[in-house]
This record gives structure tokens, C-alpha cells and sequence, in this order.
């Protein structure tokens, strides 16, 4: 049967059900598809099995954290303290239900009709809706666009291939409600660094493996050696610059083994955590007969998220770097409003905020000195340190710092990354004065609140100004 | 803390200013917003603003004099207050034309603490006081206006000597961003003067014979605006190739539609030249070639139709811009022109008032010329040159017959605009005045 809609959105994650109420409320007619399989119902990997139920274990980890190491120090003396992992994960599998259900809500509100299935283009572009359960019919959306938002799927490496046993990626580490004596997460970008944090403060030995010569490697150097510190002081062993070689998974203990520049070294582990990287789904997609080209893994897309197909467009993790959801919801909105004709901005991709949850937290916008001073600019840095600052200091978290990358001449705002107490809530200033061209004295004159980690901002335009009082 | 006055650089071709006097003396109070001093720029006489309050501690340059811009011409600060610093920085020469704000007066977006203000200030001569501030930045906020700028373009705005009142944002709500400064400092904004032909409007004046007419030996200094008339059209005249195209236009149908149209107006007449100046304007929106400017390599086409009007004035010419001239009507134009004239006479405009035009109209019929070449604005790439509208002999159909004519000259820079080009401009333009119905399509 066939029904005529204006846009089909294929994937309900956050790229692709933010994308399907906007077009809702722009008055086209939409349906979103979602396969509700593995990775994720309505919500996608984010709700279910990503950001937020790693974000409510983190919080569960920072209270056993705190509380083990600094518990006495605040008053709070910890006595017959129980770990319960399964409880935690019962927590954020009720936000997850919770915040899932809450799409639908959204869905039913804007007038978004749901289609639970494995959707695919065919040559005419329409979308097949293939049920998922055997023994179902398949359905046709005839519709005049399509937004593929089909988001990404967990990466490993040969030799590593998940058993969800004794090798186990982001998706089975969100459930594992028995823990392991033992754990090495292999890959310490920000996914790797979570789970290392949530599995020791639940008492876990835990060994982080990095290939690249620090933690979170994509960030400013600084960044990972504080981490690094902060995780070895907490009892972590962090091995940078090693590559993951082998693995005998049917041994008892498991041994795995990994080379870096001071030669092989043989890790006993009860299980590994792979957390090397996401891989785009478009396989299966129907994509080539639709026309639609596929670059590096990912759909290529221009600046108003349109593939090389007319009317298909694509966003979110399937759509190119960075894989962050956040990237993805507002892709979900230029596509929309591409569709719609409704004014669209093109995303301000030199703008996204980059931010770990684990603790101390991580978040970082814009360029990094290197790349400024690539770029041509006369760089200014100004780093502010977070161990005598007040608010750190009052919340126990004195770890850490903020770093702002600016132009000498203009004082423009070029980059800011910072690593501390809640400084995830802090990146939302740099991103909007970055997108005002705001520059350095603005951030300097304000009045932030105090006592507060957003003071810090200010205190590092300060510093970056050569007139920071607090340093 | 004390403050500075400095010769401010009030638009990108200004280079050097006289300081025509002072209004306070050394040793008198000064608030913050007071007039200190009058200077003397290539366009117009402009007041200088105190930016801070206290006493005039020591005037740097005596009246009279001709600095560079960006030179410390006098201190203010507390009676008491150590100056030695700011004294033998104005002994080591000017400063440096770079943005610069008093440390404990960091500038917020909005406020702008360099803006000049108080045009109710009464008996002024000049209606747009200069920054005293080294930066050159301008912010009309006299009328309530307010030039949305985000806090970086302000900046390199100010460094650069670009008038924030010239640019047209391309940020949301018309808001100008990094990207629009740095594509003005790729095409720079023209500073329009009037074209070393001079020219008035309509119902203007003949220019009277001197009272008393002196034949003397006499070097007298060339006042700024003359050196700068002088320089620029120099400039124009040497490097843009200039070709010449005339015409004749039947204006019988242009002045039947005038009289008509005054006979119903109220409150204002439509001179001949609001036509010529409308009929330009529709004229180039049709042939968008000429709304152009040369740039290195490359030819600007321009997004608006901005008429620089060539006005005489005492002492030289300027030629103040009518924006948007293709979106208003007769009667607006009219109106705007008038204000215009009066004010560039009365040497009160504000510089983005004589900046920025795309094409030039420059009129002498008023003193009986017939016709004439002009040389054009840079970066303008045309200019129209306007005679007298007379009654001549013509032949139509083989009949003797007298009508009223009038010769027009348009001067085009070859980079940008080839004959067949402006011919087709110049076409439309007679079309368009011999049946100004045409304008309506």
C-alpha cells in the first residue's frame, strides 16, 4: 500500500527524530522509521544505548567515587558502603524508557507517524519499510524526500571481534550488571574514558590501552596527561602509545597481548572493553540503487545535508565527523528546513563542542593552538588552573584547567578546552560567544556569577588579556 | 586615568586633519561628552569629544596646525595625575591607528564607549563629533540608530578605518559580521567627492561673482578638502582608462510630467534633476554592467543603486550619496535630495552620508553649459554628466519643429564598462526619459 508523504525520516535517533518534528512543525507531511533493533528504539543510540544511560552510570560512579575517596573529608563517612552495579544500570534503563517514551510523546504531539521496521531506499527513492520480525509485511512510503539518519554502529578490530562475553562493546558495557575482577578498555577516546571511570569507582582493576601517545587524543595534549594523572592517582593503569596485538580468549585468566615502543608486554584481564570508534551503517540501505554516494564510510552530504541524490538527504553519525549527537540534531533541523524552504542555516561545523563526561570532565570548541597558529593567527593562550580556584575547591574537584587559544590582534575567541569540575555546562558560553564573534573582553567584562566553575571562563580570558587577578 | 584627544581618522581617505581651535583652555574642567575641539577633515569641520572627564592638562597641537592622523593632540586628566608618560609618547610622534581602550574601560558590544553622540548639542557647526578616542570607529547613535556590529568586526572596523555605517550586514538581522569587514577591505568603499566639474541641482544657485575680485599674489594652503578633491581625482583621472559617450534627450515629456506632477504636489517640488536622478536609477537596474566597481581582477557588482549627486559647495565639491535611489519615488527623492544639498552646503554630513555611491550624476545646466565631460568618482564606474535643457531646432518626419532638449555625457571606466555597454545604458536612460511611462515596466 502507498501513502504519499513529503518527508520520510529513516532512523529515529537524535539526528533523525529531531529532523522529523521539525519538518512536522514546518507542516509537511512525515513519517519516521526506526528499526528498534539492536542499537536503539526511538531516541537511537543516545537514549538507549549511548550518551544518556552512560551519562546516568557516570553519575553513579562520581557519588561511589567521591564518597570512597573524599567521603570522611566532607562529613560524610562512609560505612558498610554496597556497590550495586545492577542497580545502577536498572537507574539509567528507566531514564533511557523514560526519555524513549518521551519521543513518542513528541511524535504524537507534532503529528509524526512512527513506522517500526528496517527502512531502505529503492531506485525511485521511495522507502521500503522491511519488518523486522519474520512473517510480517513489507510496507512502501511513497514520499518526496527521505533523511537518512541511520546513525552508527559499534567498531572493533580482527582478532577482537565482540562475543558479548569476554569481548564486549559501549553496548554490553551499559548492562553489565556483574562486574569483572579485571578489565581492560582498549581505545581512550571519550567512550573509553567513560566506561574506565564508571567500572573503577565501582571497584574494578582497571587497564586503559591507547595507541595514540595520550588519553582522549583528539583533545589538547594537556587534557590527556591531566586525565591520565587524575586516573593513575585513582589506582588505573594506563598504557599510551600501545597497540592492542593479541589475544587468547580461551585461556583462563585471558591474555592479552600489546606492544608499545618499551617492547611486548603480556596483560591478564577478565574481559576487554572495545571502544575504538563507531562505523557509519550504510549497508543495506538500499543506497547505491538510490544513487546516493558514499565517501570514506560516510554519506557525503553539502552544507544543507542533501546527498548526491535529489530529494535524499542524510544527517547524524552516518552523515560524517563528528559523530556527536548534538551535530546530528542540528543537521536533523538544516535538513528540514532545507526541505521545507523555511530559511535554513547551514551548521557552523568550525563550532561543535567536543565534551567527555568522564571525572574530571572534558570539553573543548573550536581550534586548538596548533591549528590557530596553522591557520595564520597570532596566538594568545591563557590558561587558567582550577587548584585554587573557589568553586573547585568547595566542590572537592580541584583538578584541572581552562585553556582559551585567542588572536592577539582582535582578541577573537579561537578555541577553548578545558578539563574539570562540571566544565561540560562551561562550553556552552565559549560556543555562543564564538558564534557572536565575541571576543576576549566581552568574556572579561561580564560579571560572571560567584562563586562558580563559569568564573573560570572568565578568569582565563583574563589571563589571556595579561591582567587575570585570581592568578 | 587620564585621556587622550587625538587627531581621529574619520574616513578611509582621511590622512591628515587641522585643528581649527581649541574651545576649552589648559586648565579647565572637562566631563566626559564636552566639545574640547574643532578640527578641520578632507570632507567637513567636525567637533572632537571629551572621552573621559577631568581637566585639560596640556594642549599637544596649537590651533592651526595640520597633523596626521592618529596624533595626540591634547591631555585630559585629574589635576594632579602623573602625565610624564603621555607626554613624551606625544614627543615620539602619533599613535598607532590600532583600537585602543583605557584599561578600566573594557568595551562592551552595545555600549560602544567610543560612539560620538549629542547632535542637540546647539549652535554647532558640525554635526557629527569626532571620536576622541583613537579609534576610528563611528556609531550614529544621534537619531536613536544603532549600527549592529558583532564585537569583532568593530574591531579590525576600527583598525582599518572602515565606517560601520557603510557595510551592509550579511549576520542575522543584518548584523555585521567578521566576514563583511574582511570583504570591505578587499573592495574598499569609495569615498565619493564630486567630480573636478562641480555641478548643482535643480532650483539651485548661479554661482554670484566674488564681492570684491582681488587680483593678488597669494600662496594660500589648500584646504583639506581641496587637497583631497585634488589627490583623488588625480588618482581617478591617471589609472581609469575613460571613454566618453553622448546623447541627446527629448525632454518635452519629462518636463510635461513634472508640471503635472507639481501642480497636484504639497510640501515639495520635483526638480528636474529628482527625474534625471530616478531615471538613473531605473536605468541601472536594468543594466546592473554599470552599477559596478573595478577591483584588481575582478569586477564588484553592486547589490544596491546608490547616487552620489554632485553638489557645488563653498570652497570645493562634495557629492552626498541618495540610497536605494531605484526603490524610491519621485516624491521621496525629492524630498532627500533637498536635505542632502542643504546639509553638504552647510558642510554638516555625516561620512557614510558621501561614501559609498555606485554611480555618480553631476549637473551644470544651471550655468548654461551645454555639455560636458566629468571624471569619475572612483570606485565608481560611471558618471553622468548633465547639460542644459534648451529649446532647439529638430527635424521629426521631415518637419521643422522646436523642442527642448538636453545633452548628456556619460564617462565610463573601460575596465568595467565597454561602449556597446554604455550605450545600451545610455539608451535606456533617453528611452526611459522621453517616455517615463517606460520606468513603470
Amino acid at each position: 500500500m502507498s501513502e504519499r508523504y513529503n518527508v520520510v525520516v529513516i532512523g529515529a535517533g537524535p539526528g533523525g527524530y529531531v529532523a522529523a518534528i521539525r519538518a512536522a512543525q514546518l507542516g509537511l507531511k512525515t513519517a519516521c522509521v526506526e528499526a528498534n533493533g539492536y542499537e536503539g528504539g526511538l531516541g537511537g543510540t543516545c537514549l538507549n544505548w549511548g550518551c544518556i544511560p552512560a551519562k546516568a552510570l557516570l553519575e553513579s560512579a562520581a557519588l561511589a567515587q567521591t564518597l570512597k575517596s573524599q567521603g570522611a573529608e566532607f562529613g560524610v563517612r562512609p560505612v558498610d558502603v554496597e556497590y550495586d552495579m545492577s542497580a545502577a544500570v536498572d537507574r539509567s534503563r528507566a531514564i533511557s524508557e523514560k526519555l524513549t517514551k518521551g519521543v513518542g510523546y513528541l511524535f504524537k504531539k507534532n503529528g509524526v507517524e512512527s513506522v517500526f521496521g528496517h527502512g531502505r531506499l529503492t531506485a525511485q527513492r521511495e522507502v521500503v519499510v522491511d519488518p523486522t520480525e519474520p512473517g510480517g509485511e513489507s510496507r512502501i512510503l511513497d514520499t518526496r524526500h527521505v533523511i537518512v539518519a541511520t546513525g552508527a554502529v559499534m567498531k572493533t578490530f580482527p582478532g577482537f571481534e565482540l562475543d558479548g562475553e569476554k569481548v564486549i562493546g559501549s553496548r554490553e558495557a551499559l548492562e553489565l550488571r556483574e562486574l569483572p575482577k579485571r578489565l581492560v578498555v582498549v581505545g581512550a577516546g571519550f567512550v573509553g574514558v567513560e566506561f574506565a571511570d564508571v567500572f573503577s569507582a565501582f571497584g574494578v582493576d582497571v587497564t586503559v590501552v591507547e595507541a595514540l601517545e595520550t588519553l582522549v587524543p583528539l583533545e589538547d595534549p594537556e587534557i590527556g596527561k591531566t586525565l591520565a594523572r587524575s586516573f593513575k592517582k585513582r589506582g588505573m593503569e594506563i598504557r599510551t602509545g600501545t597497540m592492542v596485538k593479541a589475544l587468547e580468549r580461551d585461556s583462563s585468566p585471558m591474555v592479552l597481548t600489546v606492544e608499545s615502543s618499551k617492547g611486548e608486554e603480556r596483560i591478564e584481564t577478565d574481559l576487554v572493553l572495545m571502544a575504538v570508534g563507531r562505523q557509519p551503517v550504510t549497508e543495506g540501505l538500499g543506497l547505491e540503487e538510490a544513487g546516493v554516494q558514499v565517501a570514506d564510510g560516510f554519506i557525503a552530504i553539502d552544507e544543507y545535508c542533501r546527498t548526491s541524490a535529489e530529494t535524499v538527504y542524510a544527517v547524524g553519525d552516518v552523515a560524517g565527523q563528528p559523530m556527536l549527537a548534538h551535530k546530528g540534531s542540528h543537521e536533523g533541523i538544516v535538513a528540514a528546513e532545507h526541505i521545507a524552504d523555511a530559511n535554513p542555516h547551514p551548521l557552523r561545523y568550525d563550532n561543535i563542542p567536543s565534551v567527555g563526561y568522564c571525572h574530571p570532565e572534558i570539553a573543548s570548541i573550536g581550534l586548538s593552538e596548533p591549528e590557530a597558529a596553522e591557520a595564520g593567527h597570532d596566538v594568545k593562550v591563557g590558561k587558567f588552573p582550577l587548584g585554587a580556584h573557589g568553586r573547585a575547591l568547595t566542590a572537592g574537584h580541584n583538578e584541572g584547567f581552562i585553556k582559551i587559544v585567542a588572536d592577539a590582534k582582535y582578541g577573537e575567541i579561537l578555541g577553548v578546552h578545558m578539563i574539570g569540575h562540571n566544565v561540560s555546562e562551561l562550553v556552552a558560553e565559549a560556543g555562543v560567544a564564538r558564534m557572536l564573534e565575541a571576543t576576549l573582553d566581552e568574556v572579561a567584562a561580564h560579571a560572571h556569577a560567584h562563586p562558580s566553575m563559569a568564573e573560570a571562563v572568565m578568569e582565563a580570558a583574563l589571563v589571556t588579556l595579561g591582567r587575570a587577578i585570581h592568578v | 586615568m587620564a585621556t587622550k584627544v587625538v587627531m581621529a581618522q574619520l574616513s578611509p581617505t582621511m590622512e591628515e586633519g587641522k585643528l581649527i581651535e581649541w574651545k576649552i583652555s589648559e586648565g579647565d574642567a572637562v566631563s566626559q561628552g564636552d566639545i574640547v575641539a574643532e578640527i578641520e577633515t578632507d570632507k567637513a569641520n567636525m567637533d572632537v569629544e571629551a572621552m573621559g572627564a577631568g581637566v585639560l592638562r596640556k594642549i599637544v597641537v596649537q590651533a592651526g596646525a595640520t597633523v596626521p592622523v592618529g596624533t595626540l593632540i591634547g591631555i585630559i586628566a585629574e589635576p594632579d595625575e602623573d602625565i610624564e608618560s603621555l607626554l613624551s609618547e606625544a614627543a615620539a610622534g602619533p599613535v598607532a591607528g590600532a583600537a585602543e581602550e583605557p584599561a578600566d574601560a573594557p568595551v562592551a558590544p552595545s555600549d560602544g564607549p567610543e560612539a560620538p553622540t549629542a547632535t542637540d548639542e546647539p549652535a554647532e557647526v558640525a554635526e557629527e563629533p569626532a571620536s576622541a578616542a583613537p579609534s576610528a570607529e563611528t556609531e550614529p547613535e544621534a537619531e536613536g540608530e544603532r549600527v549592529r556590529a558583532s564585537p569583532v568586526a568593530r574591531k579590525m572596523a576600527a583598525e582599518k578605518g572602515i565606517e560601520l555605517g557603510a557595510i551592509a550586514g550579511s549576520g542575522p538581522g543584518g548584523r555585521i559580521v567578521k566576514a563583511d569587514i574582511e570583504a570591505a577591505i578587499a573592495a574598499p568603499a569609495a569615498a565619493s567627492l564630486a567630480t573636478a566639474t562641480g555641478g548643482t541641482t535643480a532650483g539651485a544657485i548661479v554661482a554670484e561673482p566674488a564681492a570684491e575680485p582681488l587680483l593678488r599674489d597669494e600662496r594660500v594652503e589648500a584646504s583639506q578638502m581641496r587637497k583631497a578633491i585634488a589627490r583623488r581625482l588625480a588618482e581617478s583621472i591617471g589609472p581609469v582608462p575613460h571613454f566618453y559617450l553622448t546623447i541627446e534627450v527629448d525632454m518635452e515629456r519629462a518636463l510635461d510630467m513634472r508640471s503635472e506632477l507639481n501642480a497636484r504636489a504639497d510640501g515639495f517640488k520635483i526638480g528636474v534633476n529628482d527625474i534625471l536622478l530616478k531615471t538613473a536609477a531605473e536605468a541601472l537596474v536594468r543594466h546592473p554592467q554599470v552599477n559596478a566597481s573595478w577591483d584588481e581582477d575582478a569586477i564588484q557588482f553592486h547589490g544596491r543603486v546608490d547616487l552620489g549627486i554632485a553638489v557645488a559647495v563653498d570652497g570645493g565639491l562634495i557629492t552626498p550619496v541618495l540610497r536605494d535611489a531605484d526603490r524610491k519615488g519621485l516624491r521621496r527623492i525629492s524630498l532627500e535630495s533637498a536635505d542632502l544639498i542643504e546639509r553638504a552646503r552647510a558642510r554638516k554630513l555625516l561620512p557614510e552620508e558621501y561614501q559609498g555611491a555606485t554611480f555618480s550624476l553631476s549637473n551644470l545646466g544651471m550655468f548654461g553649459i551645454d555639455e560636458f565631460t566629468a571624471v569619475i568618482n572612483p570606485p565608481e564606474a560611471a558618471i553622468l554628466a548633465v547639460g542644459m535643457t534648451q529649446e532647439k531646432p529638430v527635424v521629426e518626419e521631415g518637419e521643422l519643429t522646436v523642442r527642448r532638449r538636453m545633452r548628456v555625457t556619460m564617462s565610463c571606466d573601460h575596465r568595467v564598462v565597454d561602449g556597446a555597454i554604455g550605450s545600451a545604458f545610455l539608451a535606456t536612460f533617453k528611452e526611459m526619459l522621453e517616455n517615463p511611462l517606460a520606468m513603470v515596466l
